[in-house]
């Protein structure tokens, strides 16, 4: 996964609170392998109508390009389930920004280069309200600029450096291969009961 | 003199591996569960070729995708019978990578297959002092045992598949004391409603609930692991309860718990995990129990929630902020603000999920069931095939069909709709499960969530209601 630092991009404004994984994708479409992509089922069910036709009104079908989502609290609230994330990132959302987070989701969210910020609510409606056609996010300054408007975000500075850098976390944990061995083994004699028993005989 | 820690603190203490300068500490995973939606993660693990590092450390449940009707008929084993191809390719998916990583697997016609979050507990693969993952937000379940559970996304379960360690910021601890007592028909449903609608579903972000006092110390373990399972509906990443009597009789003798000595030295070390006095918590927040009565929930979210006695909010007098949320509820519920939640007409129920399907879920249903119809039709789905054989070795399945209720077997079912079982577009139901969101148990279902006394009481008026009355003269 490679790393950035700055953004520019469409804004789009989806004021409701507490959109949750439930609603970003529907459980119906999680069986499906990645390569197949996930961007079409992003909020499948509120863009679209019953019969499946595309709601010209709501927001993302008007902004189709749109990179960067605002929000409202609580997004991405609910499952673990990371094909949520591959569903913003597959329909091209580089960002989202909103008062507060799905502890699971934001975690996801940086494991796929995606950044959940956390703006005020006063920001949030100002962004929203004046809703400025192109946004510009610089990570490291841990801002958001367009039409006039400025807003600082926070983000956990760990998770900061890992958008910045594309780290994935396998590969950094090979450095501590040797750390685990001598935990495990020492583990084994500290906790011996920590190891599943062997399994009974079952009559 | 060491500083007096936590029960959190201890977990986190003796399971750091390795730390970065930024904070972030590498933690051992003791238990790690796989289940069908874990493909994505099979499949980063084996483009990189990389093995299971701990396969015995590791255990498959097939819960999510499975069917709940027709598995006698295909003989109670293989994926053969299943006719969905998609459903069928995703539990056979999980017995193709458990069998090629070694990893043991409760499977569909295993007589132990169950949820994931039930037969963890059941099997005494969950045990104190634990650190458990699963992909899956409701791992928090486990921490009704004084584990540190938590659930985590694909590239984190690929992680841990490959090193047993994850990557993690100490998380803050909030400590929610339940004092007084709880009244007859009142349970640890009602106590996580209750705080989840008190704080929000966004309130206990970024901590872990340590739940504490009397009303908790009272509850047995299937209680303690429904209000865990529901922490993370709060916003919290893990629930947990230390570890006591309550705790070391429910995991004596289970298959995976230690034996003999090893069981003695893990007695100590289990005891030993309760918070220190004087240890510091972030936050506090205390609930009187004796102020809670069944709790429902009339919208889209598990914060949504209010005594069966209430109204439903309007949103004119809310806040600003609160006001479109609860409008937007209303309008996908089909609920008019003001007006009585008792009484509210239901559709259907379902009793199930890692939330109330134990055996004690199943006693409490039918408890309110017994010698009564249900108005309307519903689903029960027992937690687990064990928790199945064990409800039909005590009549409670007869119970439930003498009602009118349909008895299944056992998976994820309804709670998520993935193995077809779904609520029908605009109808109602009421549901021991533990999200209302929208489209939760279906495109345009319209959930209630509520404990199972009170989906019991629904069942039979047909509509919300107190469950109290129904009990006077019933143990
Ligand atoms: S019953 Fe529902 S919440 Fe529990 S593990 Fe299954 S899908 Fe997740």
């Amino acid at each position: 996964m490679s790393g950035w630092s700055r953004h520019e991009g469409l804004g789009v404004a989806l004021p409701d609170e507490s959109i949750d994984t439930d609603q970003l994708i529907p459980a119906r479409f999680m069986a499906t392998p990645r390569a197949q992509g996930y961007g079409r089922f992003l909020l499948h069910d509120l863009r679209h109508d019953a019969e499946g036709r595309p709601l010209p009104d709501f927001p993302l079908n008007r902004v189709p390009d749109a990179t960067i989502l605002i929000t409202g609290r609580n997004f991405g609230a609910g499952s673990s389930r990371e094909a949520a994330v591959y569903a913003l990132v597959d329909a091209g959302i580089r960002a989202v920004l909103a008062p507060s987070f799905g502890d699971i989701f934001a975690a996801n969210a940086i494991n796929n280069g995606l950044l959940p910020a956390r703006i005020s609510s006063g920001d949030m409606e100002r962004l929203t309200g004046a809703m400025p056609d192109r946004l510009e996010i610089d990570l490291m300054a841990r801002c958001v600029t367009g039409g006039g408007l400025q807003a600082l975000f926070e983000l956990d500075p760990v998770w900061q450096m890992k958008l910045v850098n594309g780290w994935d976390d396998i590969d950094l944990t090979g450095a501590h291969q040797d750390d685990i061995a001598a935990f495990a083994t020492a583990d084994r004699i500290r906790r011996p009961w920590a190891r599943p028993a062997a399994e009974r005989s079952l009559s | 003199m060491t500083a007096p820690r936590t029960l959190f603190d201890k977990l986190w203490d003796s399971h750091v591996v390795g730390r970065r300068d930024d904070g972030s500490c590498l933690l051992w995973i003791d238990r790690h569960f796989v289940h069908e939606g874990s493909h994505h993660a099979f499949r980063k693990l084996s483009e990189r070729g990389i093995p299971v590092s701990e396969p015995g450390l590791t255990f498959g449940v097939a819960d999510h995708y499975v069917p709940t009707r027709g598995r006698a008929r295909s003989g109670g084993t293989g994926t053969a019978g299943i006719e969905n191809p998609t459903i069928r390719g995703m539990v056979t998916t999980l017995e193709e990578n458990t069998k090629a990583h070694g990893i043991h697997l409760f499977g569909l016609g295993d007589r132990r297959q169950g949820i994931v979050h039930v037969v963890g507990p059941e099997q005494g693969l969950t045990l104190p002092g634990l650190t458990i993952v699963c992909g899956d937000s409701h791992t928090s379940t486990h921490g009704a045992f004084g584990a540190m559970a938590f659930g985590i996304g694909a590239t984190d379960v690929a992680h841990v598949m490959a090193t047993q360690t994850i990557w993690k910021k100490k998380l803050k601890v909030l400590r929610i004391r339940v004092d007084g007592r709880l009244g007859p028909g009142v349970g640890a449903k009602d106590v996580a409603l209750a705080w989840i609608a008190r704080l929000g579903a966004d309130g206990a972000r970024g901590h872990v609930v340590e739940y504490a006092g009397p009303v908790v110390e009272g509850l047995t373990m299937e209680g303690r692991m429904t209000l865990c399972n529901l922490s993370i509906e709060g916003g919290a990443r893990c629930g947990m309860v230390a570890p006591d009597a309550v705790t070391l009789d429910y995991l004596h003798d289970r298959p995976f718990a230690p034996k003999g000595d090893e069981w003695e030295v893990a007695e100590a070390a289990w005891r030993a995990l309760a918070s220190d006095d004087g240890a510091e918590f972030d936050r506090e927040v205390t609930l009187d129990g004796s102020d809670i009565a069944p709790v429902v929930t009339w919208g889209t979210s598990p914060e949504d929630a209010a005594p069966i006695d209430a109204t439903v909010p309007d949103p004119d007098r809310a806040s600003e902020e609160r006001a479109g949320h609860i409008r937007a509820a209303l309008d996908y519920m089909g609920l008019a603000p003001g007006r009585p939640l008792d009484g509210i007409a239901i559709d259907q129920v379902f009793i199930g999920s890692c939330t109330n399907a134990r055996i004690e879920d199943l006693r409490a249903a039918a408890a309110v069931l017994k010698g009564r119809r249900a108005q309307v039709p519903g689903l029960v789905s027992p937690g687990s095939s064990l928790v199945k054989a064990q409800a039909e070795a005590e009549g409670l399945d007869q119970i439930f069909r003498a009602a009118g209720l349909e008895w299944v077997e056992s998976g994820c079912s309804m709670c998520v709709g993935m193995n077809g079982d779904i609520v029908a577009p605009g109808k109602r139901c009421a549901s021991t499960t533990n999200r209302n969101f929208r489209g939760r148990q279906g495109p345009g279902a319209r959930t209630h969530l509520m404990s199972p006394a009170m989906v019991a009481a629904a069942a039979i008026a047909g509509h919300l209601t107190d469950v109290r009355p129904m009990l006077e003269g019933r143990t």
